[in-house]
């Protein structure tokens, strides 16, 4: 790890004050994907401002129904929260679904949401990476893609997001509350991380100096539930997931949501299917047809072509589960 | 720092691992290092009763919570029943094992009521390369009910 | 695991005995290497080459030299030289020992895409890291193999060894093919592996003088010290290799790697002790893993599921610095009584790191293809896979005639059908279901050779009773020392508290090495003959005196019990004896020597010794998404007489975790273009974790090896074998898809 300067502020004006004067700063959550890219030479930062002693570590019920997540809530205390169990399902399972029991103890709400990709060549220094180093190539194109995204991919980069949890919070319109030095802004989670186009390291529209403060979900939606399907049973990352939500009434969609992670460099709200599907008969038939128009823009490799019927598949199965659990409730 | 109920002053730079700080500089070598990733759980000990990665944690993020490991559980009915279901072989992922059971078991609404499978997914962060997890299983089970 | 206790009660032999060093592993008492402190103790990190093949043309230290706190940087530049290492001799088998033919830092040539090309000394561990990622070496590319898949074609046949047989011709198996009423032809392909022990090599080397002490976790003192000795120019007897516990080791830690020479390499440099222990991806970049294979099984059979041709041919790598070629048709010599059989191995030389042993090299792979092909045999001919095995069991070894020292696997095919409920399963594809998950049942056979190498041991009895026996054994998990401290009980006829095994250190007596699954028994060999002699000793020395009940008695009559030797009622303890004859100790030493390596290839000559099994595995797929979990497991295992049920049943457990590994996620991506390894790390080379694993049902058959030391065989390695196919046999049944290509990931089931 280089050396570095580390501070511990304890309110939130003092945090942003000390990114504001110092370019070269980061703030530190859980470290939990900070510290290991740091160890690994990809993060370099001069000063790190740990932010784990700021008073943002609380849920709150919202007026009108919907919950406040406190930027520093830890995601195991957010996924055991009798609020998220209840009316979030898909929440606190996609954060169950991910990492490990001692990283969702250490992982926080704001770190989650900026944890960076887990591509193999981006990891290895010894690669060329465009997200690393602007302009360098993308050596994952031609090489080991199981792990890379085939929705909103470039020529430069086809990095998918890794995070479980953002997979739900997209899914549940939720929005990122940030502060910095110039105040305060809101933005929806879903315009929250962006698409690599030909700047690949610009991942989001925070700002350098800008403090992740809370999350806030709207009132709970229809039942939800998250699927996650990876190469062993637990301890690893999305190959494919979806988080989605689904009313149905006499048989037609009434409402849904539906998000896909592990196939593009952003948690992926899937748009076109959810307006197939609304207003629609709830059938398997009508589920896959909007899954396959939802990944008709697919760009495929050959190591992660499997992710198009992968994603049908999962997609079809979580809305019949859905309709399944409506059933029986 | 308080390690293993005593209090250590450790003068650490802000880039020394809790990990580091406390196999290389207190001689606290019962947490073990995997993978210095995140991922494998044999540096797992607990921070104020919480399971955490040691690897992934600076010293002086934790410079003011509690830390056991296991040379601070010890004794604990794990350790017994680890040997009499032989939960364990090479004994390198062990320390992160019983550290993560004991985390894990106060995590629970109701150890007793867990599942073989509830106990794997829980205890999913800690590899055993060796292979020993049916007795693991076995000895967690035994001490949670 | 059951085994009916037949022993008497007060035998330590076939019980579950606790491991003697539970407490050490359970309560964070047990030190690795890396946990060794030296006062001046400095930490080394390694560069690690960027390219495939070329030279470096120059190496830019400046930036890591002025991080405070770094004490040296050696390079090819400026490090003192090693002796090359030996010459690979089959005279001298310790002259394997060396992972690669590289002297390190002793050339500007790369070889492989992560070999050292620098090492960094610092004060601390922090700083050694940071010092090593800031050298800049600069290189010139040549052009380089790495591509197995690409290279394939070109291979090369694979040499016969005295140790290994590479082929084998009978009939004419192309021909019985042919004209077979039922066949089937596959080719499968297996991806390399990592061992992945979860404590990543570390050494801490300590010169002092021309003395050295090294603390490693190694499977292989013996070749260790010798190789040490021969690097750095010093006696073997200046060598000091301590190494109390193992963080496991499944084949990569039995060669000398890149980081144990350079560990002392350094450490002679700088003068002081040096600690290097290796990152996760350093492991990987520099101590070799299992080959990729390609492989074809042919067979042919009458109607009647009679084998008439058995064709098996495998293509596997090598590095061009070396590497360890594997006997990947091996179980193909000993599994199925068919007329016309014809094996082939050949090999293709790569410019990547050398391979090495893992777990059950050959037959872990070998068997994957063999018992898939058997299982397709089953479905062409709509026969039940277990019987078409029946219908083929050899009474003789198939390729030559010899004997089989002892043979049982009908009934563990029986016993094991049994227990599982063998009979429940529906033999048509996808007719089982629980819920919507498809269910399968598959079965495979399990195979490895048995072997047992010389050792020395030496036991030695106190005036007080108590028990030392002193043996270099190297402790990876096995419950090496408890094993043998019952045995030694037993043979003694004194309490397991009363003896003391001492083995963590290359001073003791040479035990065997811990690999090919057989520490054990050749240690138990040298022991039982330490004790014979100890004892024989003892009744010496009570026959000198006129009041000794054992006067005129012969040692045959008399049994070992209760601390001495008695017969009937009457009798003695050691205690006793030493006492009257005023001795504070006896001793027995047990030398191995070269005459013993020349009776274990005699040995072979004659019988066909080996550990065998019947895999059982029922698995559920998701019929959505393909997801495989493997829901039940049964082995029933041919591994001779058990020693200790307790240690035999993890190791068996532990054996098939690992082909659940190599069955469903195990692979390391080598990148085609550069040679890289790109899952260098435990969160992208997926070995399988707890929620993969149900619980694992074993069950030893217990019959002795009557041409084995106590009628033990090995059981290290033979549970991986067959799992693979297993594994994929249940997901024909499942699915009716024949998985061909390992790991049967979802993408080659959707
Ligand atoms: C082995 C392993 C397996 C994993 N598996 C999964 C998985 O399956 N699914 C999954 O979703 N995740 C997985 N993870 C990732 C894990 O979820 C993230 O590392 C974690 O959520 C990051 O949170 P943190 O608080 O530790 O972030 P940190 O590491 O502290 O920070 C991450 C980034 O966020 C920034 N940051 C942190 N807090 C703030 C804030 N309040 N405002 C602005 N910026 C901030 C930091 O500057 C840094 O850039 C895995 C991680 C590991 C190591
Ligand atoms: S896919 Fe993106 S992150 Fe991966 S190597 Fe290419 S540019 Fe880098
Ligand atoms: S060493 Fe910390 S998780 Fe592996
Ligand atoms: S006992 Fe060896 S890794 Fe678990």
């Amino acid at each position: 790890m280089r050396p570095f300067a580390y501070v511990k502020p304890a309110d939130v004006a003092e945090a942003v004050q000390a990114v504001a004067t110092e370019p070269g700063a980061k703030f530190l959550g859980g470290g939990t994907n900070l510290v290991d890219l740091m160890r690994e030479g990809i993060e370099r930062p001069h000063t790190v401002v740990d932010v784990t002693g700021l008073p943002l570590d609380e849920v709150h019920e919202l007026p009108g129904g919907g919950l406040r997540i406190g930027a520093l809530v830890r995601n195991s205390v957010l996924a055991a929260h009798p609020r998220v169990r209840t009316s979030y399902p898909v929440l606190s399972q996609a954060i169950l679904a991910g990492a490990s029991a001692q990283l969702r103890n250490m992982a926080t709400v704001g770190g989650n949401l900026l944890q960076r990709t887990r591509c193999p060549y981006f990891y290895d220094l010894a690669a060329a990476c465009n997200k690393r180093e602007p302009g360098a190539g993308c050596d994952a194109i031609g090489g080991f893609t199981r792990s890379h995204a085939i929705l909103g991919v470039s020529d430069s980069c086809i990095a998918t997001h890794p995070s479980d949890m953002c997979v739900a919070l997209a899914a549940l319109d939720a929005v990122v509350e940030v502060r910095s030095v110039r105040g305060t802004r809101r933005i929806p989670l879903v315009d929250f991380h962006v698409l690599p186009g030909d700047t690949p390291h610009v991942e989001t529209t925070l700002a350098a100096d800008e403090l992740i403060t809370a999350v806030e979900l709207p009132p709970s939606p229809a039942p939800s539930r998250y699927r996650k399907v990876r190469d062993r049973a637990s301890y690893a990352f999305a190959l494919v997931s979806v988080a989605a939500a689904l009313e149905v009434r006499d048989g037609t969609v009434a409402a849904v949501r539906l998000a896909l992670g592990g196939v593009a460099p952003k948690p992926w709200r899937a748009r076109e299917a959810e307006r197939l599907l609304l207003g629609g008969p709830a059938t398997e038939e009508a589920f896959r047809q909007a899954a396959d128009a939802e990944l008709a823009p697919a760009t495929a490799r050959p190591g992660n072509a499997f992710k198009s019927g992968l994603a049908r598949a999962t997609i079809t199965a979580t809305l019949r589960e859905l309709i399944i659990e409506g059933e029986a409730a | 720092m308080r390690v293993n109920g005593t209090d250590e002053k450790l003068d650490v730079e802000p880039w020394v691992s809790l990990l580091d700080a406390l196999r290389e500089r207190l001689g606290v070598t019962g947490p073990k290092k995997g993978c210095d990733q995140g991922a494998c759980g044999a540096c797992t000990v607990l921070a104020d009763g919480v399971r955490i990665n040691a690897c992934l944690a600076l010293a002086v993020q934790y410079a003011d919570k509690e830390i056991t490991t296991i040379e601070g559980v010890t004794p604990h009915p794990l350790q017994e029943a680890f040997v009499r279901h032989d939960g364990f072989q090479c004994g390198y992922c062990t320390s992160g094992q019983i550290c993560s059971a004991i985390g894990m078991l106060n995590e629970a609404e109701d150890p007793a009521a867990l599942t073989d499978a509830e106990i794997r997914e829980r205890m999913s962060g800690n590899l055993c390369r060796c292979g020993a997890y049916n007795g693991i299983v076995e000895a967690i089970k035994e001490v949670a009910r | 695991m059951t085994t009916t206790d037949i022993r008497a009660p007060e035998k330590y032999v076939g019980r579950p005995v606790d491991r003697l060093d539970g407490p050490a592993k359970t309560t964070g008492e047990a030190r690795y290497a890396a946990e060794h402190h030296y006062p001046d103790l400095a930490y080394a990190a390694l560069v690690h080459a960027t390219i495939a093949r070329g030279r470096i043309t120059a190496m830019d230290t400046a930036a890591a030299r002025a991080v405070p706190g770094v004490i040296e940087i050696l390079t090819h530049e400026n490090a003192p030289a090693m002796k090359p290492a030996p010459k690979v001799s089959l005279l001298d088998i310790s002259t394997m020992a060396s992972g690669t033919s590289v002297n390190y830092l002793a050339t500007d040539e790369v070889h492989w895409n992560g070999q050292p090309v620098a090492v960094v000394v610092a004060e601390t561990s922090e700083v050694a890291r940071h010092a090593a990622a800031l050298v800049r070496p600069a290189y010139q590319e040549l052009p380089a193999v790495v591509d197995f898949a690409a290279e394939e074609p070109n291979a090369a046949p694979q040499k016969s060894s005295m140790l290994a047989e590479t082929s084998a011709d009978k009939g004419d198996a192309h021909a019985a093919l042919a004209t077979a009423q039922a066949s089937v032809d596959l080719r499968f392909t297996t991806p390399p592996h990592n061992h992945n022990a979860l404590e990543p090599h570390a050494t801490i080397a300590v010169w002092d003088g021309d003395r050295l002490t090294v603390h490693e976790g190694t499977q292989n003192f013996g070749w260790l010290r010798k190789h040490l000795a021969k690097r750095f120019g010093v006696p073997e007897r200046n060598i000091r290799v301590v190494s109390p516990f193992v963080g496991g080791g499944f084949g990569g830690k039995g060669m000398v790697w890149a980081g144990t020479l350079l560990a002392v390499l350094a450490a002679r440099a700088t003068g002081r002790p040096v600690r290097l222990a290796l990152t996760r991806a350093g492991v990987n970049h520099t101590v070799g893993g299992r080959t990729a294979s390609t492989q074809r099984v042919a067979l042919g059979a009458d109607a009647d599921g009679r084998l008439t041709a058995l064709i098996h041919t495998s293509v596997s790598r090598t590095g061009r610095i070396g590497g360890t070629p594997e006997q990947i048709t091996s179980a193909s010599r000993h599994l199925y009584a068919a007329p016309n059989i014809h094996l082939r191995q050949h090999l293709v030389q790569l410019d990547l790191l050398a391979n090495t042993s893992m777990r059950a090299p050959g037959e872990s792979i070998g068997t994957f293809a063999l018992e898939s092909a058997m299982d397709e045999l089953a479905w062409e001919l709509g026969m039940d896979p277990i019987e078409l095995r029946m219908r083929n069991e050899p009474e003789r070894n198939p390729v030559d005639g010899k004997r089989f020292a002892r043979r049982l696997l009908r009934e563990a095919y029986a016993v094991g059908a049994e227990r599982f409920g063998w009979r429940e399963r529906d033999p048509r594809p996808g007719a089982m279901r629980d819920g919507r998950w498809l269910v399968g049942m598959g079965v495979a056979s399990a195979y490895h050779p048995s072997w047992k190498l010389p050792a020395s041991v030496t036991v030695r009895l106190s005036a007080d009773g108590g028990v030392e026996v002193r043996c270099a054994m190297h402790e990876i998990g096995v419950g090496a020392a408890t094993v043998q401290a019952q045995i030694a009980a037993d043979e003694l006829g004194v309490p397991l508290e009363a003896v003391r095994v001492r083995y963590d250190d290359s001073d003791l007596p040479l035990g065997a090495m811990a690999g090919g699954s057989m520490q054990t028994a050749s240690v138990a060999e040298s022991l039982l003959a330490a004790c014979r002699k100890l004892k024989q000793s003892a009744l010496a020395l009570a026959r000198r005196a006129a009041d000794s009940p054992l006067r005129g008695r012969r040692l045959d009559e008399l049994e070992a019990r209760d601390g001495g030797l008695h017969h009937g009622a009457s009798g003695e303890t050691y205690a006793e004896i030493l006492a009257r004859a005023g001795r504070d100790h006896l001793e027995a030493a047990i030398k191995s020597g070269a005459l013993g390596m020349v009776g274990m290839l005699r040995e072979r000559r004659r019988w066909v010794k080996a550990a065998c099994g019947a895999q059982f595995c029922e698995v559920r797929v998701d019929p959505d998404t393909g997801e495989v979990r493997v829901s039940r497991w049964l082995g029933v295992f041919d591994v001779g007489r058990v020693i200790n049920v307790k240690t035999t049943a993890s190791q068996l457990r532990g054996g098939i975790v690992m082909g659940i590994g190599l069955a469903l996620t195990e692979e390391t991506q080598v990148d085609p273009r550069t040679g890289r390894i790109m899952n260098a790390g435990l969160a992208e080379y997926h070995v399988p974790v707890h929620a993969d694993i149900p619980h694992i049902d074993v069950h030893c058959l217990d019959e002795p090896d009557p041409t084995m030391p106590l009628g033990l065989v090995g059981v290290g390695e033979v549970s991986i074998t067959g799992v693979g196919a297993a594994v994929a046999n249940a997901v024909r049944h499942a699915t009716g898809k024949r998985i061909v290509d390992l790991p049967i990931t979802i993408d080659k089931l959707l």
